[in-house]
Order: structure tokens, then sequence, then C-alpha cells
């Protein structure tokens, strides 16, 4: 009822008034809608849709830089499977994304609750701390190498100044030791975006609960197991998986500490994919690794999908 | 407040607090020490007696001196920044209008599409560099700036879109509808009623979208090639470093002065810096 009256009304204005033909067309909502998304999906048909069919296609033959390719089929998947290389980038990858997802989980909600107390420079320190996140990842991992350097160490001449070591670390160039610390990076990196959104997840939870929970007689480790915890899931999930997409697919931070050295001992998908498609020109072998990535992805987008869609239904 | 006896106090929340501050900030103090620093010092093995590694008796600005005069650093801050704030308001000004339809407006697919976008979202730039390069160089795009500015929106605008659909859920019906009783068009109460509602939002999202734009780094890596061309992150990777020798001052100088354009606009709009963050994360 109101819906039409508001129709009649700007119609009845409409013939009083001048209109150009467009601006009648736009009344109409399906094409008001049509306009307002055509360059977005312009933009990212062009760039998104196009590129993905293109990389499916490129996948497929055995297209280098410069040659296009021939058809050859499921060819390059199938060296894929028989390549050394990336089965250890696979397996790199699956130990990066696990390892750092869990500290940064962990510290990042440890550093949320603490940030959640009220205490003098609570806003400045949260500013503060976001630093690692905004900061541009190639130029902070800089600052990182260079304190990794193996002769010129800070963290070497730390541990040797406390007696916990006695001869350097080559902390890249270990192959043992060059994963970790790439991890340590990630982590460093990604906790204080999981502490600022669990943070704000935390805030809209209603402190009365808590001061129920205590009257109740709940210490505070059970306060925050049964009360906090419960109500930060649904954040911490979308927060969880967001994380997992990134990491997955993870590249700058590894180019600048080890491009995937010593020995691939830090090969990830992505690593790889640019060592194969750009590097050495193989476009399609890269190509075809860079989609390898994508089942699991895709897995990831489907949990999140069901779940968005789960919460809006609430 | 923090409650209980002294000891606990430091012990749960001063020192875990203050661990974390120092260990998330220390990097940068370490790349202004370095940044400042005369060779001499730098390069003294760290097992030296006279290794001081946190302070300086003799800083200088030599490095940053190289950087700006013997370096492209300047021409990458410009490249760079032009580049960001282009594919910042291509997204806003994209993800504004499509916000808008997906929020507000009901047509067949808006569903669907709205997913589709959502999808768009989660797509990392590594999935899709090699293909993208291919289709830069045939659209004739390579090695120039419109080859990030026109890919840039891509992860950009479904960002923007997402989190203005948030705003624009939250303003009420009747605003717009009371517009259109006195006369406004559709279009003219979306201009003037809801866009100026919604600009809280803008500001986040355009706020978010620069410090994206000035993150990225695999897309300028792989999409320009000439020194002239690059941005930031990729000039310092690739130009300060001759085969296997790291200019670590002018290096540290170039990521100290690189991160200030985005520090700076962070530390004006912290609040809606945060905002945008949380809001990408709950949509």
């Amino acid at each position: 009822m109101a819906v039409s009256d508001v129709t009649t009304t700007s119609d009845t204005y409409a013939g009083s008034v001048r209109r150009w033909p467009i601006t009648r067309l736009l009344e109409d909502e399906r094409w008001l809608a049509f306009v307002l998304l055509l360059p977005t999906m312009v933009l990212l048909g062009l760039f998104i849709a196009y590129p993905f069919v293109k990389g499916v296609e490129l996948s497929v033959t055995d297209a280098k830089v410069g040659v296009p390719g021939n058809f050859v089929g499921m060819q390059n998947f199938v060296v894929l499977l028989n390549d050394s290389i990336f089965r250890v980038a696979v397996w790199n990858t699956v130990v990066y994304t696990a390892v750092t997802t869990v500290f940064k989980l962990a510290l990042g909600l440890w550093l949320a609750l603490l940030l959640n107390r009220n205490f003098k420079g609570k806003a400045l320190t949260r500013a503060f701390i976001l630093l690692p996140f905004i900061i541009p990842t190639v130029l902070s991992t800089f600052a990182w190498k260079w304190m990794f350097d193996p002769t010129f160490s800070v963290i070497n001449w730390t541990l040797f100044r406390l007696g916990l070591i006695s001869s350097r670390i080559n902390w890249l160039g270990d192959p043992n030791l060059a994963l970790i610390s790439v991890i340590v990076v990630n982590i460093w990196r990604g906790v204080p975006f999981y502490a600022i959104s669990l943070l704000a997840g935390l805030q809209t939870i209603n402190p009365e609960l808590q001061d129920a929970a205590a009257i109740d007689g709940a210490k505070p480790w059970q306060r925050f197991w049964y009360v906090t915890w419960p109500l930060l899931l649904p954040v911490t999930l979308v927060v969880v998986l967001f994380s997992v997409i990134q990491t997955f697919a993870d590249f700058q931070l590894v180019y600048v500490l080890t491009g995937g050295g010593p020995a691939n001992a830090t090969q990830l998908f992505a690593t790889y994919a640019y060592q194969v498609g750009v590097g050495t020109g193989l476009l399609s072998q890269g190509a075809a690794i860079s989609l390898a990535m994508f089942p699991v992805l895709l897995v990831v987008v489907i949990v999140q999908l069901l779940y968005i869609r789960r919460v809006e239904t609430l | 407040m923090i409650e209980g006896a002294k000891w606990r106090r430091w012990a749960f929340f001063y020192i875990p607090l203050g661990a974390f501050i120092f260990t998330l900030l220390f990097p940068f103090y370490w790349m202004l020490v370095t940044a400042v620093r005369p060779d001499s010092e730098l390069y003294r093995p760290w097992n030296a007696p006279n290794y001081a590694p946190f302070w300086t008796a003799h800083p200088t600005l030599d490095h940053i001196t190289y950087l700006l005069q013997e370096t492209l650093f300047s021409t990458w801050m410009l490249n760079t920044l032009l580049i960001s704030v282009a594919a910042t308001l291509i997204s806003l000004f994209c993800g504004l209008l499509a916000g808008y339809a997906l929020s507000r407006l009901k047509f067949r697919f808006a569903g669907m599409l709205g997913t589709a976008i959502f999808i768009t979202y989660l797509v990392p730039q590594t999935l899709l560099f090699i293909p993208l390069a291919d289709i830069v160089r045939n659209f004739r795009l390579g090695d120039t700036p419109w080859a990030l500015i026109l890919t840039y929106p891509t992860f950009l605008i479904p960002f923007c879109t997402w989190l203005l659909m948030g705003y624009f859920k939250a303003i009420p019906r009747e605003l717009e509808e009371c517009a259109r009783i006195d006369g406004a068009t559709r279009w003219q109460a979306m201009i003037h009623i809801i866009f100026p509602i919604a600009v809280p939002g803008i500001l986040s999202a355009g706020i978010f979208a620069f410090t994206l734009s000035w993150n990225e780094f695999i897309y300028a890596l792989v999409f320009l090639s000439s020194p002239t061309e690059k941005t930031v992150s990729v000039g310092v990777t690739s130009e300060l470093i001759r085969g296997d020798v790291f200019y670590w001052g002018s290096l540290m100088a170039g990521a100290l002065l690189g991160s200030i354009p985005v520090a700076f606009v962070y530390s004006f709009f912290v609040e809606y810096y945060v905002a945008g963050l949380t809001g990408a994360v709950k949509g």
C-alpha cells in the first residue's frame, strides 16, 4: 500500500516536471540496478572471471612466454604429481598455514583479552599494535630479514649475551630453521589482525553475563570458557577462515625472506608458481601450480558461505 | 579496571602486554636505528666487542640522502601514491554503486550477484597472477600504471561493496521514501540522501582500500618491469639489492620512508580503519 502511494506521487510529479528519458528509465529498479552494477561487473569480469577461464585454459596447454601452446590435456597436472618440489611445496604450505593459524589465534586471543580491559593509554596501545598489519608486508619483512642476518643478527647477539647460544645461528640459511623463521614472521604480522578483530567481537559481549557468572561463583578461567568463548566463536570462525585463505596463498613474505630456499625448504604454492611461471617462463606449468590451490580455497569459501548464510537467517 | 593483588596485575597484565608491544614494535625500531646508523657501525659482526645494537653514537642521514638522490625512490613513491589513490577512487565509486544496488534494490539475481562478489573478495591475488599477466600484456597495459590501477580494484571492489552494504542496510528505508514523496528520483535520493549518511563507511572503505593497494606486491612485481614504473615495495626489493649485496642502510631507510604515507593516513583515521577491518570480517 505504502509503496504504491509513493509511486503514484512521484508519477504525478514526473508529469509536471520535464524529465529526461534516462531519468525515467532509472526509476525502474531493475534498470537502476543494472546501471549501478555495470562498472563492477565489467572490472570483475575482465580481471577476475576472464583470467580464471584463461588460467584453466593455460593449464591444459604447453604455453611458454611468447609461445602460444598446444592442448596437452592434464599433462601439466600429471607432471606436478610426480614433481618432488611440488610435493614439498604442498607440505610446506599446509604446515605453514596450520602452525601460523594456531599461534595467531592463540596469541591474538590473548592480546585481545588483555586489550579488552580498561587501562590508561588503551586507544594509543591499540593503534600502535596494529602497525605490523598496516605497514606494507614487504617493507617490514626486510626489517626481519636484516634481524635474521647470519653475521649481523641482533637476535643472535641477544641470545649470545643471555648465554643461550655459543655460536651463530643461520636463521634463514639452515633448511630446518628457515621454515620456522618464516612462520615466526607470519605470526608477528598476523597477530594484530586477530587481536583487533577478536577485540571487536569481545566488545559486543554484554559484560553483565560475566558478572552474572562471577556471582554464581565461576572462576575467571571458567567464565572465559563457558561464557566468553562460545559467544566469541562466530567472529573467531570468520577471522580464521579469512586468515587461512590469505596464509595459504601467501607470497610476499617468503619471497623476501628466502625466495623459497634454501633447497626449497620454504617453497609454498605461490612462490613455486612464481618461480616456474615467471622465473622459468613456463606459463602453463605455473598456471597449473596456482590452480592447484583452488580446491582448498574452494572448500574454505564454501564453509564461509554456508556459515554466513546461517548467520543471516538466524 | 584490573582487579587483584599487585603481583597478579604484573604477572597477568602488564608483563604480557609489555612483551606483546615490545615484540610487535621492535622491528620498526630496528628499521629506524639501521636507517640512521653509519656503515662502519652497521657491518660490525654481532660478536664483536664494541657491537652496540640498540643505539648509535653517530647518527647519519647518508642512507636517506643516498636513497633520495641516487635511486629512483621518489619516483616509486609517486607511482605508488598515484596507483593507490586512483585504484581506491575507482573501487569506492564501483563499491558505492554496487553496494547500494545489492542492499536496496529488488531485482532478479540480486542474491546470486551478492554471493559472486563475496566470492571474488576471497580470491587471493596469487591464484590468478599468471593468466592475468598475459591479459594485461594483451590489453597493452603491461609496464604502465594502468596495469595496477585497473587490476587492484578486483580485490578492493568486493571489499568496499561488502563493507558499504552493511552501512546501507542500517539506514532506514523511510528516509529515502520521504525524499521520493517530496519528488526526488531514485537516483537523487541515492546521491543526496543515502550517500551522505554513509560517509563514515566510505571513509573506512577508502582508508582500508588505500592501505591494501599500498601493500600489494605480486601484481606490481609481475606486471611492471621498467625501474621508473615500479612501486615502492617492488623498487626496494629489486633495485636496492645488487646480486647478493644488500644495502641495508638504504634498504631500511626505504622501508621506513615507504611506510610513512600509510602510517600517516592510518594515524589520522585509526577508528575508521578499525571499523573497516572489523566490518570487513563481520560483513
